[in-house]
């Protein structure tokens, strides 16, 4: 047992963690040197097709006569990118709001959260349903949509831990001995959020990278010619009949992908749950 | 107690020894007998090991643990051999066991008669009307309100005191021959301790029930226990009757223990001048509802402390929250070296924050566990006094060395410190304002009992070599008279007696200080005999 | 309590009516409206007006939107752009597949998902209880079309055991509708099962940590007594709230779903809708997914107030 360790951040990273870091790791390489790793362009058809397997093309070629081990890779950039834009602006416009309301109390804490409460009680695909039913297929308005929606969720989990935190004596102390605003959040509050927030980073990234996947196969996330996981289920899904796998290529990156965040997230909360102890 | 004759042994513990599953021993070599109708009090600090023998006794282990060695044998059986079967039949029907918090104990989803009658109804050997019947008597003889109809209530709807009293009932239900009490009036204020103990002996004594008592307190388990065995880290220090280990300890750890905690607090002749911290007509609540702090005056001088006493709930809290300006005052004024103070802290001037400190119940939640110990004491020197790092450096470890803390402390986060070393950066923490008045909340109430007098001992060393004034916040009376020279009874939002020390605590007593000084258990066998016989008095 | 049922209820009322706004406001209001959505790339500043004017466009929203509510809660929806058909006439064959589908995979997923968690928590930390949290901690991650595609393709085109497109239509019998369903019910119970058998696992077992379950151990009752009696009663709201959500989930997962196996359902027909810019049709499936979503949350809170022994009693 003790032969083999990885320890992160002072903590022993369980087993389905390291997997899971390792796969995180690939993806976002493969995301960003992907027109150097590529062996054929994205969209150059380059034989027959839906032609088979073989040495050149590892998983053979799509409905176009593209290679689609090449469109996997550069469907990386597109999904992960896409995914972890959203999640960065959800999570800015969130922890921003659930601090501020946190801190300020009162009718602003009570505005916004209601207000929260009221979008949480609503379908989120619905939703962007609508908005995209009108405002069209367009990238910029997918991620501002998918954004915002998504916003409401941290600004729960951003209020909740900045509220317990700011409730703890050590913030007290501060406070009583002068400090200014700043000075708290940055020094005292959000030090001892940052594990949970990066959890929630992890999960909110793979709701995202889901809901644009599962709006593209839909077709109305990502449109074509771009190569993105999602469009990609949805263009090769014909063949499945045939009892070919091409679908299930694209489908099964963005499953391992997840599973790999899942796996790291869990592990997160679980060293999370067992509080400050190990290794201080 | 002599006039209790003993009878055969029922509970045969020998070399006992619990573990963590491949992990530490908990508790090792542990022998002890126990006869029909006998006490057994077990002693010592948390961690000592007195729940873990307590649970043991019934055949349980919290998960993760194991007995790992020793025998176990109620009534010539081995409980460590029992079918799951024969041991469910120990517990309840052989011996019960009563927790320290009642109301957690108890399944919300229920009503408290349905719980208390569930074991005697297990078997099937006793009628609903009978269970109920016993039930009834039993809600009587440990004076719960209206013993009718007390079982039909669920357990939110209940007082804690009583609710402790319903887990008795619940415990005698199916005539045990043995109960295990673990730590149940610890939760309780002083003045209720004193019933629920006396229920609980009443009880035992007419049921001639064997029983193991389990508690922090030596006082307390005094008043019950025939022998006393003394624990710590999980091993037995000493064993013996009660009235030995209380007068004629052995042991030098049991003599700590047992050590009269006397003081004594150094009167500062020097009263007239003006007064550091003056209170008057105080008037505060939380979103102007219920007053929790009404009419308060008092005045703290240089070098004074000022213990403020009184039980949960009283407001004592927040009178400190008032002084510091976390919570602004309604009416009156708060003077500090003559000047008022403004009600709210963001009206306060830096230096009016620097005079006043607080120093904290529980050193986990006062201090940030992400910095190191030169940050958290660092900063207060680097805020007022705008110190640079090495200056700050050096008055960091200045202040190690007055907490008799080691200097290589300070790069260490509060995690790797004990409870008692975390509760001295506190106190470090306060002293790097250089403050003249620190507020001091229930200090020691989270601290066993000996680290809490090595902190009240600091406490006082400080006063006397750099003059500070102490407002001294608790709930435990044996502490106030040790230390404080002043001292103000609050109750319900009120001073109801203030002044000296010395004069508040000597006659004429006010009724509530005679009743807090009355409950405050001592170490005497014969206590809690005369504290009940005093209150029958003052009742008639 | 009764003032908390009530509150609750008037927040899911609330909520409904703030639904409507935002759907009525997302297809209204937004730049770009129901005429510029009709016209695409045709459109001239003089068609549109017409067209505008045409649908009563340029009159206030406000008094749009009353109208629209009013027809709306009168059982009129208004008609279809893109076939001129009545939405409601549209809708309805369409709602009774997507109900049969989600009722069905519920019908199987609700006892499953509890019988596991409970089993899981039961045996905690056994084998059991660990292959059974990694697998779902795997099926929670995989999106449904995996899922829906992996058993298309060995159960339908491998081993032909179920057809691969679930195209019922009126006429098909219950039997039928059963064996042409039977793919897309199993997906959908995959995927919804992993999740409200997690969620019972935790609410159960965060009750067997509590201190009255170790006190009803050690006034010697047997463990399944303890459950039953002690942990079941205590664990009951958390696990009906964890199945309402979970309902709430399976309502809107449902779209994926009838896309892979190209089902005739309403989250097919939205999501054309939504493609073709049919706002009409967008609207109404869009009040009827928020209003299954928001009652079933709603239920699932009430339940919770319902059981709390503190609330139900007050001192």
């Amino acid at each position: 047992m003790n032969s083999f360790q990885i320890r992160l951040g002072g903590h022993r990273l369980s087993w389905p963690a390291a997997i899971g870091l390792l796969i995180i790791l690939v993806f976002i390489i493969a995301a960003i040197f992907a027109p150097l790793l590529a062996p054929f362009p994205e969209a150059e058809v380059v034989g027959d097709a839906w032609a088979e397997a073989d040495g050149t093309h590892w998983l053979g070629l799509d409905n176009l006569g593209r290679d689609i081990f090449s469109r996997l890779l550069f469907g990386a950039r597109m999904s992960i990118g896409l995914s972890l834009l959203i999640t960065c602006i959800s999570f800015t416009v969130g922890i921003i709001t659930g601090f501020t309301a946190a801190i300020a109390k009162g009718w602003v804490d009570a505005l916004l959260s209601r207000v929260v409460d009221l979008i949480l009680a609503m379908p989120t695909l619905i939703f962007a349903f609508v908005v995209l039913s009108v405002l069209g297929t367009d990238l910029p308005v997918l991620v501002v949509t998918l954004a915002l929606l998504d916003s409401v969720k941290v600004f729960r989990l951003a209020r909740a831990l900045a509220m317990n935190i700011s409730a703890l004596e050590y913030v007290e102390v501060a406070r009583v001995r002068g400090e200014g605003l700043w000075w708290v959040i940055t020094r005292e509050i959000l030090p001892n959020a940052t594990a949970p927030l990066i959890a929630e980073f992890g999960l909110r990234f793979t709701f995202a990278f889901l809901f644009v996947a599962a709006l593209s196969f839909l077709g109305l996330g990502v449109q074509p010619p771009s190569a993105d996981w999602g469009s990609m289920v949805r263009d090769y899904r014909d063949v499945i009949a045939l009892d070919l796998a091409a679908p299930l290529y694209p489908a099964g990156a963005i499953a391992l992908l997840t599973i790999a965040i899942n796996f790291v997230v869990d592990w997160m909360l679980s060293i999370h749950s067992r509080g400050h102890g190990e290794g201080a | 107690m002599s006039e209790r004759i003993p009878g055969e042994v029922i509970l045969d513990v020998a070399h006992l020894r619990i573990a963590v599953s491949e992990g530490p021993v908990l508790v090792d070599d542990i022998s002890f007998t126990l006869r029909r109708g006998e006490v057994l009090g077990l002693i010592g600090e948390s961690g000592a090991g007195k729940s873990t023998i307590g649970l043991a006794v019934l055949g349980y282990t919290r998960s993760g643990c194991e007995i790992t060695g020793g025998n176990l044998m109620f009534e010539g059986q081995d409980i460590r051999t029992m079918t799951p079967a024969q041991r469910r039949a120990l517990r309840g029907n052989g011996i019960a066991y009563i927790s320290q918090s009642a109301a957690a104990s108890f399944n919300p989803a229920h009503t408290l008669m349905r719980q208390v009658c569930e074991i005697p109804l297990r078997d099937g050997c006793t009628t609903a009307a009978e269970a109920r019947a016993r039930a009834i008597s039993l809600f009587a003889e440990l004076d719960l309100p209206d013993p009718e109809h007390f079982g039909n209530r669920y357990p939110h709807q209940v007082s804690g005191g009583q609710l402790q009293r319903a887990m008795a009932a619940m415990a005698m239900a199916a005539k045990p021959d043995i109960i295990v009490f673990d730590e149940p009036t610890t939760a309780l204020d002083v003045t209720t301790q004193v019933e629920v103990l006396a229920s609980f002996r009443k009880l035992i004594r007419e049921h001639g029930t064997a029983a193991i008592y389990i508690t922090h307190d030596l006082a307390v388990v005094a008043q019950i226990a025939d022998d006393i065995m003394v624990l710590r880290h999980g091993r037995m220090v000493e064993h013996g009757r009660s009235t030995d280990i209380l007068h004629n300890p052995q042991q030098d750890y049991t003599r700590r223990l047992v050590a009269d905690r006397a003081e004594g607090h150094a009167q500062f002749p020097a009263q007239d001048e003006t007064p550091l911290l003056e209170i008057s007509h105080v008037v505060a609540s939380y979103s102007g509802l219920v007053r929790v702090i009404d009419d308060v005056s008092f005045a703290v001088h240089r070098g004074d402390t000022l213990a403020v006493v009184g039980e949960s709930g009283s407001g004592k809290s927040t009178l400190a929250r008032v002084i510091m300006g976390l919570l602004p005052r309604e009416a009156g004024d708060v003077k500090f070296h003559g000047a008022s103070l403004p009600p709210r802290l963001k009206h306060r001037t830096v230096d009016q924050l620097r005079r006043v400190q607080m120093i904290y119940q529980s050193p986990d939640v006062a201090l940030n566990p992400n910095q190191t110990l030169l940050q958290i004491i660092g900063r207060p020197v680097q805020f007022y006094f705008g110190r640079s790092r090495s200056e700050v450096r050096d008055r960091v470890l200045e202040l190690l060395r007055l907490m008799e803390l080691p200097e290589s402390f300070i790069d260490r986060k509060p995690a790797a410190l004990s409870g008692g070393q975390k509760q001295r950066v506190g106190i470090a923490r306060a002293l790097a304002a250089e403050p003249d008045l620190i507020i001091c909340d229930e200090v020691t109430s989270a601290l066993d009992q000996l680290v809490g007098e090595e902190i009240l001992r600091l406490l006082k060393r400080l006063q006397d070599e750099l003059g500070i004034a102490y407002l001294f916040i608790t709930h435990d009376l044996g502490t106030v008279r040790r230390i404080a020279n002043k001292v103000a009874v609050m109750l319900n939002g009120k001073f109801v007696a203030g002044g000296l020390t010395a004069t508040v605590f000597a006659p004429p007593l006010h009724p509530y200080t005679e009743l807090l000084l009355s409950s405050v258990p001592e170490m005497r066998a014969d206590w809690l005999d005369e504290v009940l016989a005093h209150n029958r008095r003052i009742a008639s | 309590m009764i003032r908390l049922v009530a509150l609750r209820l008037v927040f899911g009322l609330v909520t409904m009516w703030a639904a409507s706004v935002l759907i009525f406001g997302g297809t209204e209001l937004l730049p770009g409206d129901l005429a510029t959505a009709i016209l695409q790339n045709s459109a001239t500043p003089e068609n549109l007006a017409e067209l505008r004017a045409h649908l009563g466009l340029d009159r206030p929203p406000l008094v749009r939107y009353g109208e629209w509510l009013t027809r709306a809660a009168h059982g009129d929806l208004g008609t279809s752009l893109s076939n001129d058909r009545d939405v409601v006439e549209e809708i309805a064959p369409r709602l009774r597949n997507t109900v049969f589908l989600a009722g069905f995979a519920a019908l199987i997923a609700v006892p499953l998902a509890i019988g596991l968690g409970l089993l899981a928590a039961i045996w905690q930390a056994s084998v059991f209880d660990r292959v059974i949290n990694f697998v779902t901690l795997l099926t929670i991650s995989v999106p449904e079309y995996l899922v829906g595609y992996l058993l298309v393709k060995y159960f339908a085109v491998r081993w032909d055991l179920f057809p691969a497109l679930a195209n019922v239509s009126p006429e098909t019998d219950l039997g039928g509708r059963i064996y042409l369903t039977a793919l897309p019910v199993v997906t959908l119970v995959l995927v919804v099962v992993a999740h409200m058998m997690r969620m019972t696992r935790a609410s159960v077992l965060s009750i067997m940590a509590s201190p009255y379950i170790e006190m009803a151990f050690l006034k010697g009752l047997s463990k399944p007594r303890v459950v039953v009696r002690h942990a079941f009663p205590n664990a009951l709201a958390p696990i009906i709230s964890v199945v309402a959500l979970n309902l709430a989930y399976l309502v809107v997962g449902v779209v994926v779903v009838e896309q892979v196996f190209v089902y005739p359902g309403l989250g097919q027909l939205m999501v054309d809708a939504v493609s073709k810019h049919d706002l009409p049709v967008v609207q109404a499936c869009g009040l009827i997914f928020a209003g299954a979503f928001i009652m079933l949350n709603m239920i699932a809170d009430i339940m919770a107030i319902l059981s709390n022994p503190r609330l139900r009693r007050p001192r």
